[in-house]
């Protein structure tokens, strides 16, 4: 998060965004989906599965980081993460989880630190095509 | 600086038609106090919240997910049915423990606090030597839980013992694997006394701090209604 969030995602980021889910729209779409969906205490990641190479939505819960799964069929480095603990958010909202993932979404989210981590993550994964030079 | 609404005791029941083949639907239970009545324990506030908005939602959402399901059963779609459950567990669980708790807490007046006698008083030194010392246990794995659950005491029909059981989320003792209503700890569990450890549950009044709240919660708790939920399974 940061003051001054939200907005979109721009350059590298949005575009692996509009190729893994088809628009930013779409995408932020699911991200609430998913928040709405999640029971009790827990997370929600946007995370690059290093396998796949593409992003995915992940729920998780208590204080599960999916960073800790590392087998061959998770193995995710995290992207931006939302805390959907009732502490993160009952004060200011109450039970109110819906007004609370719209306001990090349209307010809070860090695209700045995603994209950081999205950089850092390509030191293990290339998202693109390899560029061989053709003799 | 909690806002004390001291509302009048609300009928919030709703009137929910049956569906066609009888499929009972489920309404949110009065309160048998007003909302500011457990203070200074628990706030009104929580209490409106809780009541109005967290039961309420597990009960709508307990009622749709039984809409889907009789539809899903009568087309014969077993995998919807079974991707109902957990939304079956978790939202039923819900209404069920909710309404066991608001049931567990009584006001300082109406006997909220008062230790319990006869049958349960006996069998609770029996069991874990004195009141104090199930005030103890209890307090302490509630504290203790990790992330959103119950504590309850349950009467453990098979062995004929009183225990000490956690349940996640909206568990329920009485299924038999680790999750939800007390019903899912042991089809032998009768719960007769359950605190809510939720964040929902204490945290404007008493923040991060849940010990304090586990603490002050006994000042209302209705050993009363454990007293005769004991006494009916135990004759």
């Amino acid at each position: 998060m940061q003051p001054g969030g939200g907005d979109m995602p721009t350059l590298g980021l949005l575009q692996q965004i509009e190729k893994d889910f088809g628009s930013y729209t779409n995408f932020k779409e699911k991200f609430i989906e998913a928040v709405l969906t999640s029971f009790g205490s827990g997370w929600v990641w946007l995370v690059l599965k290093r396998e796949k190479k593409c992003l995915a939505i992940v729920k998780t819960t208590n204080a599960v980081n999916p960073l800790i799964w590392n087998d061959i069929v998770r193995n995710f480095s995290p992207i931006i993460s939302l805390d959907l603990w009732e502490h993160a958010y009952y004060l200011d909202h109450k039970n109110d989880r819906g007004a609370y993932v719209k306001t990090f979404m349209d307010h809070l989210v860090s695209w700045d630190a995603a994209t950081a981590r999205i950089a850092r993550a390509q030191a293990f994964v290339n998202l693109g095509e390899p560029k061989i030079p053709v003799a | 600086m909690a806002l004390r609404t001291l509302i009048n005791r609300k009928t919030l029941t709703t009137t929910v038609p049956l569906g066609f083949r009888g499929l009972q639907t489920f309404s949110l239970p009065d309160l048998p106090y007003d909302y500011g009545a457990l203070e200074p324990a628990i706030s009104g506030e929580i209490m409106q919240l809780h009541h109005q908005k967290h039961h309420q939602a597990y009960i709508t959402n307990y009622n749709k997910a039984l809409e889907q399901l009789d539809a899903a059963t009568t087309k014969g779609d077993a995998s919807t049915v079974v991707k109902l459950q957990s939304a079956i567990k978790f939202n039923g669980g819900g209404h069920v423990n909710h309404s066991i708790f608001w049931n567990n807490l009584a006001p300082v007046h109406e006997g909220g606090g008062e230790p319990p006698k006869g049958s349960l008083g006996w069998s609770i030194d029996n069991s874990f030597g004195s009141l104090e010392a199930l005030i103890q246990k209890m307090t302490t794995e509630g504290a203790a839980l990790q992330g959103s659950g119950w504590v309850w005491l349950a009467l453990d029909k098979e062995f004929k013992r009183l225990v000490v059981e956690t349940t996640a989320n909206q568990a329920s003792c009485v299924l038999l694997f680790l999750q939800d209503p007390l019903v899912t700890k042991g089809p032998s569990l009768v719960p007769l006394l359950g605190i809510d450890v939720w964040e929902h549950a204490y945290y404007l009044q008493y923040k991060n701090v849940r010990p304090d709240y586990l603490k002050n919660i006994w000042k209302v708790i209705n050993w009363k209604y454990a007293s005769e939920v004991f006494e009916k399974e135990n004759p």
